[in-house]
C-alpha cells in the first residue's frame, strides 16, 4: 500500500517539527495510543507544530488570511453557542405565538432572534410533549445546528452516540441520566441532509413565574440535543 | 461507500462519554485547522459533499483512531493538493514553491460575518415536482455505491413513510464528484424502529432520515 494519509499528515510537519522531536511522549493529546508501529504516537506539540506549519505556508501563499481565521475562532469560541437556542426556547415558551412561528417555519422565527447562518441554513425545530420525546443525531459525520448550539461537543461526533443512537436510543439517553417509560414515543432524527434540528424541549413545572431571562438561564445545550429534559432549577455546572 | 463513516447501528463502540464544561476547542490547534478548512472552502474548490467524501476516503482503521479535527485536517490537506491549490512538495517542505504569486485570500476578515450570517443554502429554487407524497410509503432503495452517499446502510432495502417534503435540495452523491447539482426534493422519512431494528426495538419508536428522491423507490 502506498503511503497512508498519517505518513502525508507526518511529513506535513517534518520540518516544523524537527527541534521538537526529542521530547515525543507515549500517547497523544487525547489519551489514545495509535496502532501505527511506525509513527510512535503524537504528542500535541506535534500536531500543532503541523498546522502552525500549514497556516503559515497558507499565509504566505495568499491562500488564507490569518485575521479572517482569527474571526473565525473567535465567532464560534465566543459569539455563536447554546445561549442562542436557549434564548429560542424560552421565547417559545413564554410566547405561544412565537412557538407556533418556531414549529411552521424555523428559520424565520429563529432569524426574528437574530440567529441563522452557517451550518443552520435549513433549520427544522422539533417539540417534546410528555409523550414524544426526539433527539438528534448525524450518524454519517458531525451534522450540527452551529447557529444555535454552536460547534458540536465531541460526544455528539464520536462513534458511540453516532452509532447507537440509532439502534438503542433509550439505551444511550440512559447513559445522559435520562429513564423514559415505555410509554413515551422517541423519535430520532438523523441529520443526513443539510437540515438541522433543535429539538424544543418541555417547559418544567414550577417555572411559571419566571421572566424569559431567567427561563433562558434554565435551558441546557443537552435539552436541545434531546439527550436531556431541562431540569426545574439549573444544576451546577451543567452543560 | 460502505464505509466506517457509516456508524448508525453499530454496537461495540463503548459508552457515551460527557466532558464537562467541554471547552469548544480542545486545543489551540483545533481551531485553526477549523478556520482553515472554512478559509480554504471559500475558493470553492470543492463544496460540502466533496469534503465529507474526502474524508469518508480515510481508511478506516486510521479513521476511528484520528481525533475529529485530525480528520478534518486529513481531508483538506487532500483536496487542497488535488485541487491544486497547494502543491504537496510544498506541504512537505512548509515553504512556497519558488515563482508562485501571492495571491489575495477569498475568505478575508471583512467577509467573515457575511460567511457566518448567510452560510451556504443547500436548496434550490427550481420546479422539480415531487415524486412521492406525504403519507405514501416508500423503500429506501439497496443501493452500494462506490462513490459518496447520504443514504445510510442501516435505511437501505427499508420500508417507510414520507413524513414530510422539505422541498429541492442538491443531490449530495454527484455534487461530491461535481457531477452536477441535480436537484431534487427530500423528505423526512419515518422509519418505525422495528423495521429497522426487529423486536428488540419499542414499537412506538421511529428513526427519521432525511433522504432525496433517488434515495428511494415505491413500496
Amino acid at each position: 500500500m502506498k503511503a497512508t494519509r498519517r505518513d502525508f499528515l507526518t511529513t506535513a510537519a517534518t520540518a516544523a517539527g524537527a527541534a521538537a522531536t526529542g521530547n515525543f511522549a507515549k500517547v497523544d493529546d487525547h489519551g489514545q495510543s495509535h496502532g501505527h508501529a511506525h509513527e510512535h504516537q503524537v504528542v500535541p506539540s506535534d500536531m500543532a507544530l503541523r498546522v502552525k506549519s500549514l497556516e503559515s505556508l497558507l499565509v504566505e501563499k495568499g491562500l488564507v488570511d490569518r485575521a479572517a481565521l482569527d474571526a473565525l475562532i473567535d465567532t464560534y469560541e465566543h459569539k455563536v453557542g447554546p445561549r442562542n437556542g436557549a434564548q429560542v426556547v424560552a421565547r417559545a415558551w413564554a410566547d405561544p405565538a412565537y412557538k407556533q412561528r418556531l414549529l411552521t417555519d424555523a428559520d424565520k422565527a429563529i432569524a426574528e432572534l437574530g440567529y441563522g447562518g452557517q451550518q443552520g441554513e435549513h433549520m427544522v425545530v422539533v417539540e417534546n410533549t410528555p409523550t414524544v420525546h426526539n433527539m438528534v443525531v448525524c450518524t454519517l459525520c458531525s451534522c450540527y445546528p452551529w447557529p444555535v448550539l454552536g460547534l458540536p461537543p465531541v460526544w455528539y461526533k464520536s462513534a458511540p452516540y453516532r452509532s447507537r443512537s440509532v439502534i438503542d436510543p433509550r439505551g444511550v439517553l440512559r447513559e445522559f441520566g435520562l429513564e423514559l417509560s415505555e410509554n413515551i414515543e422517541v423519535r430520532v432524527w438523523d441529520s443526513t441532509a443539510e437540515v438541522r434540528y433543535l429539538v424544543l424541549p418541555e417547559r418544567p413545572s414550577g417555572t411559571e413565574s419566571l421572566s424569559e431571562a431567567e427561563l433562558v438561564a434554565l435551558v441546557t445545550r443537552d435539552s436541545m440535543v434531546g439527550v436531556a429534559k431541562v431540569p426545574a432549577r439549573k444544576k451546577e455546572g451543567a452543560a | 461507500m460502505n464505509g466506517v463513516h457509516d456508524m448508525g447501528g453499530l454496537q461495540d463502540m463503548g459508552p457515551v462519554q460527557e466532558e464537562k464544561n467541554e471547552p469548544v476547542f480542545h486545543h489551540p490547534w483545533e481551531g485553526r485547522v477549523f478556520a482553515i478548512t472554512r478559509s480554504m472552502s471559500a475558493w470553492r474548490k470543492w463544496n460540502i459533499d466533496t469534503l465529507r467524501f474526502q474524508r469518508e476516503l480515510i481508511p478506516p482503521a486510521e479513521y476511528l483512531t484520528m481525533s475529529y479535527y485530525e480528520i478534518w485536517l486529513t481531508g483538506l490537506l487532500e483536496l487542497s493538493v488535488k485541487s491544486g491549490l497547494v502543491a504537496r512538495a510544498e506541504i512537505e517542505t512548509g515553504k512556497p514553491a519558488g515563482g508562485s504569486p501571492k495571491l489575495t485570500p477569498a475568505l478575508t476578515a471583512d467577509k467573515v460575518p457575511l460567511l457566518v450570517a448567510h452560510g451556504t443554502p443547500a436548496n434550490r429554487n427550481v420546479p422539480v415536482a415531487p415524486q412521492f407524497q406525504v403519507g405514501q410509503r416508500v423503500r429506501a432503495r439497496n443501493i452500494n455505491p462506490l462513490g459518496h452517499t447520504r443514504l445510510p446502510r442501516y435505511a437501505r432495502g427499508r420500508f417507510g413513510t414520507i413524513e414530510i417534503d422539505r422541498g429541492v435540495f442538491v443531490f449530495p452523491d454527484t455534487n461530491a464528484e461535481f457531477l452536477g447539482e441535480k436537484p431534487q426534493r427530500l423528505y423526512s422519512v419515518r422509519f418505525n424502529a422495528r423495521e429497522l431494528w426487529g423486536e428488540q426495538s419499542s414499537p412506538r419508536d421511529s428513526v427519521y432520515v432525511d433522504l432525496w428522491d433517488d434515495y428511494l423507490e415505491p413500496a
